[in-house]
């Protein structure tokens, strides 16, 4: 058995472990127990795998397991990791368990709550460590359906109508999905034999150009939806305002992730020529996500629209990497989908503390908040920072590793597009000191808020955890790079088959 | 060879202070914090020193006679393509061990300072930690192996200069001005950024030993024509100087530096006058082989350079906030600096402009940072920064008096201090360039003396102010800084550059021609001769001038109106006309285009559940009108 089912076995232990907790107390520290063991393995699982690698175990996929459960179709339980997946488990272990401590003030139902969250944690974990494309839309649909119960249950505002359309919007994205993956299906083995979900397998296989170019936009699309691309990511600054912390949190951190890496591990990697003939396309639109982002942030005055529509931007530099179709770039797409991942569930995180105090979320209600709060001030600080591209935080590495590689690109219209992106770094400068200007410093505008408390020793653990995943990746970025580096071999070469000319 | 190595130890002191007074500052007594930043900072000058005369007077040279470049300490620090990586090193050569030994005496005499200055203030601890991540950040970039270190450090200090320049936080002015210059220099980074991105796309490399050397890819590669009539290489170095107009203050990316006197002083002196505005001179230096082949990015150099020294010594005889004058004579000097990079050859005799521009950074480094802790401790003295609330203070403040004097007559120019020396070559090789520009740098010599005494005489003489509290000199802690600094400004002027500091590290010759040097000593007498004049003695000359200027002399008061256009772009234009309609588009369009089909799918739905109505009378009627136009439909489509 291979350490990878860890990550599906202990979600449902914990689950267990919930279910069977006689009171608040108990639920909290089975789900801490749970998700710190959690952690653990992805360390382990981080350690074990550099491990290997350096042993001069060359295998694409390392840790595979492989179990037939439906004969029929060929759907296999087939798991194993690359460095990009041992990378995204890391980043969704590290948000998960800081999301069980920020949500430690739950106090309706706590015991569905706590489910729910781990539920979904758990079909993140499996959707990132398969390799049969059914088995892997399967985690998918078992992370997106509980969202629908955390939103509508213990959200706030216009709880009911983000719910529904966040779903419906993200249902619509997976039909999409099906419809693609149904497809790739039906021309996974062009050269005859039987036919197969294997991601692998069909990889190694080339599907006929006719089928790629059909099939691209259903999956590009499918997984932007979830990977908020424009003009599809209007879910997102709704439903992240409705929905309570945790549930932003992991939903900005790790949810948001899943659209990316789908976007990359089946749509670019399965179907390289559809990318090539699809991607000017999808990196227009890319394009405007990251400056339209931007721009939308500026004019928001509730926090979570501003963070929402700052991850729409962010996010829009996941795709856009990735439709450079070069290593480095898809490098920083990858780092730039956990950098972003981590410090999004930080500002979630800060802003669900900030919003337990004050009971607002309209910055020009509050204001000098770093005198009566300064651990949480402090930590606003450090998260804005890093979401304007600080060095010594992961955000630059990774946006600078992307503007490198996408530069390098030989083409005229992808270096043009690379400015437009890189311009956006000075309008999130914008919007983050606004806020921090607004809210932090200056005058203390509302007395009542003087005596609020600052955090309490849960929130510290969250938020410290975090802050220390962005700092040591942006201080050494280097072991994440190569690690990363080394799972993209298969896909660059895949590209450079299907278009050897735009390749650098 | 001298193992170098042990330079990194310069950087790391500053840093391990920054992560402990930063973490665990609070749990101390202030103080602690203040004499674990000083300590560190006189260790990194002490080994600063030391180095220096290791390099330039033991085994800094190669075999020709020419210091060469030694690569101290590199590490790698991140993959990006096969041929692109970025490193962590320390380069050491003649303008990085002289920028080391101005940055530790500074930063240095800063801290010193600022114990007394800061002393009671609240987020001392604070202060500290900052200052002393700035001063990391500040080696860290003068010492990169690499333009993308450099790039790193250089937004390292951008934020450091953001939190001291929002150093009292509560206060609306400083929290805004910390925003301005934050966003203003970001602006100007993103041109860097870009600037990067092309150097490094037509050379294939980031590494300044690889790009200055004699056949560097740079030189070689990306001279052809690529847009709007210039090459890659020429627009990437006009996008790499905007970066260095950002953080210098050049014309029009100047006017946050004004607005950042809002910091303490301390503050003031350390990052806005000696040495992170000089760090665009100082990227300019540092790819000046680059910049001397492409003469076009050269000549925006050094009209850049020239027009914004004399725009800024035009606004700085207006001012009255002292500390403000002293920003814009910042802005002016730096100008100048550019401007002798702008006017420099390459190579010997003709590199003189590079060796004068990193002189003048070298004496001003001093003088500059005097100016502004003798500002400080009359600021602390008398609880003001506007000069009408000066005046008489040479008889309160004896020590601060002489030092201050010594820093005005330095920066005037008058012989034997250090400024005459530095300002004499930068005028010297303007000379050789262009009758015009030296022209304006004479005038801007004159006016400089202007303004300067212009200070001096309305704190120090002028009108005999009354007091509420007698004004006192500063401790020691203050004055001693001064007093070493003044030394600095007295005598750095003899140490000879042109032997250590030179474009290609070949020393030569120089002297002092008289053609220049006359007219400028004149020019500086002349500003402080009609100073005397007006600001001895409290008269109303001053105003009858100013209003003869008329219009004129109220645009220079009030800036030229340049924060004005900036705020019609960024409030009207950028908010108003882009952010807004986004923010609108998003919600209207955009999400409304989501909910339409939402809605066309309810409204569907409405429609089609009124068939289900569960009356049989309804199903028949539909089942046989239904039966009826299918036959009808039959019997057409059989007729024909």
């Amino acid at each position: 058995m291979s350490i990878l089912t860890l990550f599906i076995i202990i979600p449902v232990l914990t689950i267990i472990g919930i279910l069977f907790s006689k009171n608040h107390m108990q639920v909290k520290w089975v789900s801490v127990i749970g998700m710190s063991l959690q952690l653990i393995s992805a360390l382990a699982l981080i350690f074990l795998y550099l491990a290997e690698r350096r042993a001069g175990n060359m295998a694409e996929i390392l840790f595979v397991q492989d179990n037939l459960w439906y004969e029929s179709l060929n759907i296999h339980f087939y798991i194993g990791v690359d460095g990009v997946s041992v990378a995204m488990i890391g980043l969704t272990a590290l948000v998960v368990f800081a999301g069980i401590f920020a949500s430690w003030d739950i106090v309706d139902l706590p015991r569905e709550f706590f489910t729910s969250l781990i539920l979904l944690a758990s079909g993140v974990f499996g959707f990132f460590i398969s390799l049969d494309l059914f088995t892997m839309f399967l985690f998918y649909e078992l992370a997106v359906i509980p969202m629908y119960l955390l939103i509508g249950i213990w959200g706030s505002g216009p709880r009911h109508y983000s719910a529904m359309k966040l779903t419906l919007m993200l249902m619509g994205g997976s039909a999409f999905i099906l419809l693609g993956l149904l497809g790739i299906y039906f021309n996974s083995a062009p050269s005859g034999g039987p036919l197969t979900f294997d991601l692998i397998k069909i990889s190694k296989e080339h599907i006929p150009i006719a089928a790629q170019n059909f099939l691209f936009p259903f999956l590009f699309v499918g997984f932007g939806v979830l990977g908020a691309m424009f003009p599809f990511h209007t879910w997102s600054p709704d439903g992240h305002a409705s929905a309570p912390t945790a549930v932003s949190m992991l939903h900005a951190g790790v949810l948001m992730k899943l659209g990316g890496y789908g976007c990359y591990r089946v749509a670019v990697f399965l179907l390289p020529e559809g990318a090539h003939y699809w991607g000017w396309l999808f990196l227009i639109l890319a394009t405007i996500g990251v400056i339209y982002g931007a721009f939308g942030a500026i004019w928001q005055k509730d926090l979570k629209y501003i963070n929402a529509y700052s991850s729409v931007s962010h996010c829009a530099l996941v795709l856009f990497a990735i439709l450079m179709f070069n290593q480095t770039a898809i490098n920083g797409a990858i780092m730039q989908m956990i950098s972003h991942g981590i410090m999004t569930a930080l500002f979630f995180a800060l802003i669900g503390m900030i919003y337990g105090r004050t009971h607002t979320r309209y910055i020009n209600e509050m204001g000098g908040l770093m005198k009566v709060m300064p651990f949480l001030a402090v930590a606003y600080v450090i998260a804005g920072l890093a979401s304007l591209g600080l060095p010594g935080f992961s955000g630059f590495v990774a946006e600078m590793t992307i503007f490198v590689g996408s530069f390098q690109h030989p083409d005229t219209f992808h270096r043009v597009c690379t400015i437009i992106a890189a311009s956006s770094i000075v309008v999130t400068a914008v919007y983050v000191l606004r806020v921090v200007g607004v809210l932090l410093l200056g005058k203390i505008k509302n007395e009542a808020f003087e005596t609020l408390p600052d955090a309490k020793w849960h929130d510290r653990m969250s938020v410290v955890a975090l802050i220390a995943g962005i700092t040591i990746i942006g201080s050494a970025p280097l072991w994440l790079s190569d690690m990363i580096n080394g799972g993209l071999g298969p896909i660059v070469q895949k590209l450079l088959a299907a278009a050897p000319a735009i390749m650098p | 060879m001298i193992d170098f190595s042990y330079t990194v130890l310069i950087l790391l002191i500053p840093l391990v202070v920054f992560v402990v007074v930063g973490l665990f500052g609070n749990r101390f007594k202030p103080i602690v914090s203040g004499l674990v930043g000083t300590t560190g900072l006189f260790i990194g000058w002490v080994l600063s020193i030391f180095t220096a005369y290791n390099y330039f007077f033991v085994s800094g040279k190669g075999a020709e006679g020419a210091f060469v470049k030694v690569l101290a300490f590199s590490m790698r620090w991140l993959n990006l393509t096969d041929k692109l990586h970025i490193d962590m090193g320390v380069l050491l050569d003649p303008i990085s061990v002289m920028m080391l030994i101005v940055i530790t005496t500074v930063s240095f005499m800063v801290h010193l300072y600022s114990i007394g200055y800061m002393a009671g203030e609240k987020g001392f601890s604070r202060f500290f930690a900052t200052l002393s991540l700035f001063s990391f950040s500040m080696l860290g970039l003068v010492v990169a192996t690499n333009i993308f270190q450099m790039y790193i450090f250089w937004e390292l200090v951008g934020v450091s200069s953001y939190l001291l320049i929002g150093f009292y936080y509560t206060k609306d002015s400083a929290v805004a001005a910390s925003k301005k210059a934050f966003i203003v220099t970001r602006f100007a980074d993103l041109g860097f950024l870009i600037g990067i991105l092309m150097l490094s796309y037509a050379t294939g490399t980031f590494d300044f030993i690889k790009l200055t050397a004699p056949d560097s890819p740079a030189l070689t590669s990306g001279q052809g024509v690529w847009f709007l009539g210039l090459s890659t290489m020429t627009w990437s170095m006009i996008f790499i100087f905007m970066g260095g107009a950002g953080k210098s203050a050049m014309f029009p990316l100047h006017i946050w530096l004004p607005d950042a006197m809002e910091g303490p002083t301390p503050v003031s002196a350390l990052i806005h006058a000696a040495t992170m505005v000089v760090a665009g001179v100082y990227l300019v230096a540092r790819l000046f082989p680059i910049y001397h082949m492409n003469a076009v990015a050269l000549d925006v150099v050094m009209y850049v350079g020239a027009f914004s020294s004399i725009f800024a010594a035009v606004v700085a005889c207006t001012q009255y906030d002292i500390k403000r004058v002293l920003a814009y004579s910042t802005m002016s000097q730096i100008g100048m600096m550019m401007f002798a990079l702008g006017v420099s050859g390459y190579g010997g005799e003709e590199g003189l402009g590079f060796m004068a521009s990193m002189f003048h950074l070298f004496t001003h480094a001093f003088f500059k940072a005097l100016l502004f802790l003798g500002a400080g401790a009359i600021i602390h003295a008398v609880h003001s920064n506007v000069m009408q609330d000066m005046g008489g203070l040479r008889k309160h403040m004896p020590i601060t008096h002489a030092t201050f004097l010594i820093a005005c007559l330095a920066i005037a120019g008058i012989p034997p201090l250090s400024g005459f020396f530095s300002k004499d070559e930068i005028l010297a090789a303007g000379h050789m360039k262009s009758m015009f520009l030296f022209i304006v740098e004479l005038t801007v010599s004159g006016l400089t003396a202007f303004y300067m005494f212009r200070l001096y005489y309305n704190i120090f003489w002028g009108k005999n102010t009354h007091y509420h509290h007698t004004p006192h000199e500063a401790p020691l802690t203050m004055t001693l800084p001064l007093m070493i600094l003044a030394l600095g400004a007295l005598f750095a002027g003899l140490v000879p550059f042109a032997s250590l500091v030179t474009s290609d590290g070949m020393p030569f010759e120089t002297h002092i021609e008289l053609g220049v040097a006359i007219p400028a000593v004149l020019a500086g007498l002349i500003g402080i001769t009609i100073a005397t004049l007006m600001y001895r003695k409290e008269t109303n000359v001053p105003e009858r001038i100013f209003n003869t200027l008329g219009g004129f002399s109220k645009a220079a008061f009030n800036k030229f109106y340049i924060d004005e256009v900036y705020l019609f772009i960024t409030k009207k234009i950028l908010f108003n006309y882009v952010s807004r309609p986004v923010a609108w588009f998003d919600r209207h369009i955009v999400d409304g285009a989501m909910n339409g089909m939402a809605y066309v799918t309810n409204e569907a739905s409405d429609r089609v559940k009124k068939l289900q109505s569960g009356q049989v009378q309804q199903y028949a009627l539909v089942f046989v009108s239904g039966a009826l136009l299918l036959a009808l439909l039959f019997i057409y489509l059989w007729t024909n």
